[in-house]
């Protein structure tokens, strides 16, 4: 038996969680410089302390609407893959929760292919599902293009 | 090489850490391994050197060094199966060096086959920490019956599979030129001083030729690391011809000789120590973000005029300035690293072929970035390896060719502006213009009617295209469908550009040009759709303010926007716009940067210069990099990021209108082979195929005019021009007029009237020489040349001018029918 630790996150109202080992930081995701021509999910590239950081909207990448115009401010998971640093804008930020590989599940079958690719499977918690996210297949440039 | 006989007979050991602290074996195995990598390179280049050149003492002599050197620290490491190959080898070339021994192809491919199991075995000790298991009675009772001068049947040793990389691939270092280290403590108690550890070292590794005063303390100072054991041997396996007898004076002798052997040793000025590459890519990473932070101070200062901390502000930015510089300075190295490898994979490539091949390499020392020099490494050994199998003939084809019997593979280095130019070429058959043709077409790369179309140079660019590979018979070495297109992709991925010029008979040459350094560059802040981007200035030639009140003005033709700069026509491309940011609007349009990628030039329009900065170039994420319009982003000094724009990738967004124009200094030959003086031509596009030419002289005015002026009476058209009716007659009949919009003519003059012709686009006003190859028998075109590396049609303009007569004689006389059809 073992715990890992889980990032949880919300996004359209979903609950998501990321590996904590994956997350650097949590930010507001400030100062976008938009990058043209680039796909619909960029959302730009910002300076987080001296650093580049790609920032790519959650809620795009996974088929969501756009946010209510009176949500507050959303904001960013910063996680590495292959050795650049991007920001996962997300709604907000839960708490970090402590689960129970036994409870993890597979992805079911029946998900849209933009989904299933990106989850590494689904913790059943007591009140909903958490749907745990694989950064490296959600911020891949080989499977955006796939998705 | 090292200069001097007598040149520094030590492993060159770096005792200022790991000896005298910890001492673990594991660092030293470490070091070792590093240096013996560095060595062994230097064997095999040298090793192929001396082979040509068996009289070359020195070389011997550095060869016999080297590899003396891995057998003493092997022996000293404890290293046995290391010790016994390279004893073995030792043993040969010390007959090599004795006299006793000819020095033939089949001893050297033997040393060099032990130097190849040297690195088998280094490659697993680097994985395990342990010498590998495995025999080498085999190579070694080889190595034994040649040095006693019996035949060898080198067939039976067996192919050793080397790795291809240095085996400390992962951990590449660089040396740094340094004074030497000194400690500036006393000793402490236990310690002894650098200069007696080396000498005992020097002495533990060969006893049998140093005398030897004082090598106890500092072996003792190595307990824990095994020690070196008594050799065995007789002092008959190192030869006694060594340097002190020799050379008394430069060589004093002991342990005093080797603790000033780096003085007077001849290679007193290259001190170095060694690095690991981590630090030196911290260091840069923390200079680079200085250089920002510096940039941000100076922006905020340059908005407070009393500030007291503008003079050490400025003093800071100097010297930061400076760091900046010297830190680049340590990623500097010599090109020849990357060549290193290359004389012993031409030689092996020579044997394997049956080819003669001569290596030639110059400008060895023309230093660039490390991390280009990382990524071009590759590249090259391929398009070497291309040089020597696929260019260069047989050998005896080149004798029946009447050609030198060795063939010629030259690699040439040299600086251009920020540049590092590499030129690989051979005097070999060049490329098979036909074959490459054919291939084209049965690819569908192109169709049969524009390969035709093609000059022989535009052809052979096609080697680059993706997938495209001709070599009918598939070798060992190459032709395993890496192609030049992947060569081409990681220089273009460098920012460099690749170009090559093929003379059928006398061989191909290939032009690499890539950037020295690939982290810091000055870059214009420009201003385009809102945004802001960045430039690099290295590309930006000029600028040229336009816009209503200025002087240049854009001009329109078709959809297309040029620049009239002094009497040349320059392709302008709308930053924004093409960014998708604005629609395209010439009110906004405020300067042009003119531009220049390899041998293109174009204007860029953009809404506003802002200012110039010292950009620390990142790259962009994964993620971002089928955005090919960027080379990466930065960060300015008021925080905000921007992104850099790709002048080259932005050139080919141009599309066809940039014309590409031959490289002058690759292209001597075609330039000699051409007769006369430079002409200027006017290049335009009209009916598809070709582009076409017309000298400038025959032309009287470039008119644009909206269509609707054109009229047109039974199938015929003319326009209102100067108070009278000017026939406009079509280049290409099957194309009519445009519909819409506006029509480019071009005037022309005769006796007594004017004529016009429509084209579909003018592309370029270039000068060259104008040497016409073809005369096909299609009325109205004199013939093909080759115009800015380019087939074109040239225009007959006579014929032009004929039928334009004959439209006027028809409209005076109607029954000049007979003049049309004689011109047509």
């Amino acid at each position: 038996m073992s715990i890992r630790d889980y990032v949880t996150l919300r996004v359209g109202g979903q609950l998501f969680g990321v590996d904590a080992a994956r997350v650097h930081d949590v930010f507001h995701p400030r100062g976008l410089t938009p990058v043209p021509l680039s796909r619909t999910e960029i959302a730009g590239v910002l300076n987080l302390r001296g650093r580049i950081v790609t920032a790519v909207c959650a809620r795009r990448r996974l088929g969501l609407g756009p946010r209510p115009a009176d949500a507050p401010e959303p904001l960013a998971i910063g996680l590495e893959v292959h050795g650049d640093s991007y920001g996962l804008v997300i709604d907000s930020v839960d708490e970090v929760l402590k689960l129970d590989d036994e409870k993890f599940h597979a992805p079911p079958g029946n998900l849209p292919p933009r989904w299933a690719e990106i989850i590494v499977g689904v913790y059943q918690l007591e009140k909903e599902l958490l749907i745990v996210l694989d950064p490296h297949t959600l911020l891949d440039a080989a499977h955006l293009k796939a998705a | 090489m090292m200069g001097g006989q007598r040149s520094d007979p030590r492993p060159r050991f770096r005792v200022g850490h790991s000896v005298l602290t910890g001492c673990k074996v594991d660092d030293l195995i470490a070091e070792f391994l590093t240096e013996t990598a560095e060595s062994l390179e230097v064997v095999d280049s040298e090793l192929v050197k001396f082979e040509a050149n068996p009289n070359e003492r020195k070389t011997l002599d550095n060869i016999f060094r080297l590899v003396h050197t891995i057998k003493g620290t092997c022996g000293f490491l404890g290293l046995g199966r290391l010790e016994a190959v390279a004893h073995a080898g030792e043993t040969l070339l010390g007959r090599f060096r004795d006299g006793k021994l000819e020095v033939t192809p089949t001893a050297v491919t033997l040393v060099l086959h032990s130097i190849d199991r040297i690195k088998l075995i280094l490659n697993g000790l680097e994985q395990t920490g342990n010498e590998p298991d495995g025999d080498d009675q085999d190579l070694i009772s080889q190595l034994e019956a040649m040095a006693e001068g019996r035949e060898v049947a080198i067939e039976t040793v067996q192919a050793v599979q080397v790795p291809d990389r240095p085996i400390n691939a992962d951990i590449p270092e660089v040396v740094i030129a340094e004074t030497k280290p000194e400690l500036d403590r006393p000793l402490r108690p236990g310690e002894v001083s650098l200069d007696e550890l080396e000498a005992a070292f020097l002495a533990a590794e060969a006893p049998d030729w140093m005398s030897d005063p004082e090598p106890e303390p500092a072996v003792e100072a190595q307990a824990e690391a095994p020690k070196a054991e008594a050799k065995p041997e007789p002092k008959v396996e190192v030869p006694v011809t060594a340097a002190p007898k020799a050379e008394p004076v430069e060589a004093p002798s002991g342990a005093l000789a080797a603790a000033l052997g780096e003085e007077n040793g001849g290679i007193a000025t290259t001190q170095s120590i060694r690095v690991s590459v981590d630090v030196l890519e911290g260091l840069m990473t923390l200079v680079s973000e200085m250089v920002l932070t510096r940039n941000q101070l100076l922006q905020i200062s340059r908005n407070r005029e009393d500030s007291a901390f503008a003079t050490p502000l400025q003093r800071l930015s100097t010297l930061t300035g400076e760091l900046q510089d010297s830190v680049m300075k340590t990623r500097m190295q010599p090109i020849g690293a990357a060549w290193k490898k290359l004389p012993r994979l031409v030689r092996d490539l020579s044997h394997e072929l049956g080819k003669k091949i001569d290596l030639i390499m110059e400008g060895e020392g023309t230093e660039l970035d490390r991390q280009v020099l990382e990524l071009i490494r590759d590249p090259l050994t391929h398009m070497v390896r291309n040089s020597a199998d696929h260019g260069l003939e047989p050998t005896e084809e080149r004798i029946a060719l009447g050609k030198p019997a060795n063939g010629q593979v030259k690699l040439a280095a040299f600086h251009e502006g920020g540049y590092i130019v590499i030129r690989i070429s051979d005097n070999g058959r060049g490329l098979n213009t036909a074959r490459i043709r054919e291939k084209i077409v049965e690819k569908g790369l192109a169709t049969r009617a524009e390969v035709e179309g093609m000059s022989d140079q535009q052809i052979h660019r096609y080697i680059f295209a993706p997938g495209f590979s001709t070599a009918a018979k598939v070798t060992n070495l190459s032709g395993r469908g890496v192609g030049m297109d992947v060569v081409r992709t990681n220089i273009e991925q460098i920012g460099g550009q690749i170009d090559l010029n093929s003379i059928a008979g006398h061989g191909t040459t290939f032009t690499i040009k890539i950037p020295l350094t690939l982290a810091i560059v000055s870059a214009l802040i420009v201003g385009a759709g809102g945004q802001k981007f960045a430039v690099p200035q290295t590309s930006v030639m000029e600028l040229v303010r336009t816009g209503t009140n200025a002087e240049h003005k854009i001009e329109k033709i078709n959809d297309a926007l040029v620049l009239r700069l002094r009497d040349k026509l320059l392709p302008l491309v709308q930053l924004g716009p093409t960014l998708q940011l604005e629609t395209a609007t010439e009110e906004n349009a405020t300067f042009v940067m003119v531009i220049q990628v390899g041998e293109r030039r174009y204007g860029l329009v953009v809404n506003d210069v802002l200012d110039t900065e010292e950009i620390v170039v990142k790259p962009l994420a994964s993620i971002l990099r089928d955005v090919d319009l960027f080379s990466g982003a930065t960060i300015l000094g008021d925080g905000s990021v921007v992104l850099i724009l790709d002048p080259n990738a932005l050139s080919e967004r141009a599309g066809n209108m940039l014309e590409e124009k031959v490289e002058d200094g690759a292209e001597d030959a075609i330039a000699e082979s051409a007769q006369g003086q430079k002409v200027a031509m006017l290049l335009f596009r009209a009916g598809g195929g070709a582009p076409k030419a017309v000298e400038l002289e025959h032309i009287t005015r470039l008119e644009h005019i909206e269509s609707d002026k054109i009229e047109r009476m039974d199938g015929r058209a003319a326009l209102q021009y100067r108070g009278k009716l000017m026939p406009i007659l079509n280049v290409a009949d099957a194309y009519g007029f445009k519909e819409q919009d506006i029509q480019p003519l071009l005037v022309f003059t005769g006796e007594g009237y004017a004529m016009a012709l429509a084209v579909d686009e003018i592309v370029d006003v270039v000068e060259d020489f104008l040497n016409i190859e073809l005369s096909p028998d299609r009325p109205g075109v004199r013939g093909t040349a080759v115009i800015t590396g380019r087939a074109c049609e040239i225009l007959d303009v006579d014929h032009y001018l004929l039928r334009g007569l004959a439209e006027h004689a028809r409209r005076q006389h109607p029954s000049a029918q007979d003049l049309i059809t004689e011109a047509a």
